[in-house]
C-alpha cells in the first residue's frame, strides 16, 4: 500500500477514534486521553518539514472543528511537528537509520526506550502547549502541571498499546538506491 | 534585498512554524467575530452531519433515562393544568361575562422549541453542544437552552440552517446571571474548568446567610431565560479574603453527562430589549 493512501486511512480512523471513543471516556478531570497525534509520530522520516507542519495543522484543525473552537489543537500539533525532526536527530542510533527505515517505530529507533522518549517528549509538549492555551485565564499552576503530567502518562500508555497491537512490519531497505 | 531573501530561505521552517502558530492563536482569539461566519458554518455542516449519524446509534442506549426525565417533566406539567384548579364558589348566582377578550392583557413572552442534542462535551475547558435544529426551525442566536426539567444548560452562540451550537454553562467564557431562591441576591455564574457539574457563583455579599443545599435559580435579568429556571444547589461556600463576597460552589441541576433532549427558549421581546441596549451603547 502506498504511503499516501495508508496515511489518509490513518488520519480518518484516528480522528473517528478520538472524537467518538476517547472523547466520550471520562476518567478524571485531570486526564484527557489523546491518541490522534500518533498520526504525526508515525509520519515517514523523509517528509519535508514544511509538509509535516501543514499536515499537523490540518490534523489539529480537523479535531478543533469537532470541538467548535478552532485553533487549540492546531497550535499544539504544529509545535509537535516542528520539534519532531530535532528529537529524531538526537535519538537516532547511528547515521543512516532514517534512510534504512520508512517510519519511526521500535525497530527503526533502535529499541523501545528511545521510541518512548521520542513519543513521551512530543506528547508532553503537545499537552503542555494545549492546556496552557486553554487555561489562559486561569492562574492555577498545580492544576496545569497535574493535568499535563497525567494526560501525558495516559497518552503515552495509549501510544504504547497501539504500537503493541498494530505492530507495523518495517522493511529494512538497503542503502543501494 | 538579497540578504532578506537569504534570511527567509535559511530560516524558512522556523518562520513557517511561527506563521502557523500565530494563525492558530488568531483563530482562538478571534473566534467570536470572523470565524463564526466563515469557519463555523463549513465545519458545522460537515461535523454536524457526522455527529447526527452517530447520534442515531447512540440514542438507543439512553432511551430509559430520556423516558424517566420526560415522565418527570410531564408530571410537573400535569400539576399545572387548569383542570386541576377550580374557582371557589363565592357568588351564588351565575353572571354572564360580556367582555370576550382577556382583560388582563396577558401576552406570550417566551416560546419553547424542542431539539435533540447531537454532540456534547464536558471534558475540555470550553464545552459546546450541537443541537439538531437551525434557522429553518426558528432558532436564533442568544436563545436560552434548558433540559426537559427546566434546568439551565446554556445559550445559543452560533446557528446555521440545520444546526445550532450552544455554549454550555461549562464554558470558561459563559457568564449567565443566577440568584439565590431564598434571599434573592443576584450573582454571576462562572466555571473554573475543573469538575463538570460543579460551577461557581460569584458576587454574593458576605452579609447574606447561605447554607448548603440552597437553590440557585435564573434571575430573569438576561433576555435568554425566564425568571425561576433551576440552575443548581449549593455544595460548598468559601469566603474570599480580599473582597466582600462569597465564592459559592454549586452542583448544577442539569446533568451535563447525559443530555439527550433540550428545549430552546425564544424571548419574543428580545429584539426590543436589544434595540434599547444598542441605542445606549451607541451613545458616546
Amino acid at each position: 500500500m502506498s504511503s499516501l493512501i495508508k496515511n489518509i486511512f490513518r488520519f480518518i480512523l484516528l480522528m473517528l477514534l478520538q472524537v467518538y471513543v476517547l472523547d466520550k471516556v471520562r476518567l478524571h478531570q485531570l486526564i484527557t486521553p489523546y491518541i490522534y497525534f500518533i498520526f504525526i509520530l508515525w509520519l515517514p522520516f523523509k517528509i519535508r518539514r514544511s509538509t509535516l507542519m501543514i499536515l499537523a495543522f490540518i490534523l489539529g484543525l480537523t479535531l478543533d472543528s469537532f470541538r467548535h473552537h478552532p485553533g487549540f489543537h492546531a497550535a499544539a500539533c504544529v509545535l509537535m511537528a516542528y520539534v519532531r525532526p530535532f528529537i529524531i536527530n538526537i535519538l537516532i542510533p547511528q547515521e543512516g537509520s532514517e534512510t534504512n527505515f520508512e517510519e519511526p517505530s521500535f525497530r527503526s529507533m533502535g529499541g523501545m526506550l528511545p521510541y518512548l522518549i521520542y513519543a513521551g517528549f512530543l506528547i508532553m509538549l503537545h499537552n503542555a502547549w494545549l492546556f496552557l492555551l486553554e487555561a489562559w485565564q486561569f492562574a492555577d499552576a498545580w492544576y496545569f502541571f497535574g493535568k499535563t503530567l497525567f494526560s501525558t502518562v495516559i497518552g503515552l500508555f495509549l501510544v504504547l498499546i497501539t504500537e503493541l497491537i498494530f505492530s507495523r512490519n518495517q522493511k529494512f531497505k538497503t542503502n543501494s538506491v | 534585498m538579497r540578504n532578506i531573501f537569504l534570511f527567509i530561505s535559511r530560516h524558512f521552517n522556523f518562520l513557517f512554524f511561527l506563521f502557523l502558530q500565530v494563525l492558530s492563536v488568531y483563530f482562538i482569539l478571534d473566534y467570536s467575530k470572523y470565524h463564526h461566519a466563515a469557519f463555523g458554518n463549513i465545519a458545522n455542516n460537515v461535523t454536524g452531519h457526522i455527529n447526527s449519524r452517530y447520534f442515531e446509534v447512540q440514542k438507543y442506549f439512553f432511551l430509559k433515562k430520556a423516558n424517566d426525565s420526560l415522565l418527570k417533566a410531564n408530571e410537573e406539567l400535569y400539576n399545572k393544568l387548569k383542570i386541576n384548579y377550580s374557582i371557589p364558589l363565592t357568588a351564588p348566582k351565575s353572571t354572564v361575562d360580556s367582555i370576550k377578550v382577556d382583560s388582563l392583557q396577558n401576552y406570550r413572552k417566551f416560546r419553547y422549541l424542542s431539539a435533540t442534542v447531537i454532540s456534547n462535551a464536558v471534558s475540555t475547558n470550553s464545552n459546546y453542544l450541537v443541537l439538531s435544529k437551525g434557522t429553518t426551525s426558528g432558532v436564533k442566536e442568544g436563545m436560552g437552552v434548558v433540559d426537559p426539567n427546566n434546568s439551565v444548560v446554556g445559550i445559543v452562540t452560533e446557528v446555521n440552517k440545520k444546526y445550532a451550537v450552544v455554549m454550555s454553562l461549562l464554558h470558561k467564557d459563559s457568564h449567565i446571571s443566577g440568584k439565590l431562591l431564598k434571599t434573592g441576591e443576584t450573582g454571576t455564574l462562572m466555571w473554573d474548568g475543573e469538575i463538570p457539574n460543579i460551577v461557581t457563583l460569584l458576587g454574593i455579599p458576605k452579609s447574606e446567610k447561605i447554607v448548603k443545599g440552597d437553590s440557585i435559580i435564573s434571575s430573569g435579568f438576561s433576555t435568554a431565560f425566564p425568571k425561576g429556571m433551576k440552575i443548581g444547589n449549593v455544595e460548598a461556600i468559601y469566603k474570599e479574603k480580599s473582597t466582600n463576597f462569597f465564592r459559592v460552589k454549586f452542583r448544577t441541576a442539569c446533568n451535563f453527562y447525559n443530555l439527550q433532549y433540550v428545549y430552546l427558549i425564544e424571548n419574543v421581546d428580545q429584539d426590543g430589549v436589544n434595540e434599547i441596549i444598542n441605542n445606549i451603547k451607541a451613545q458616546p
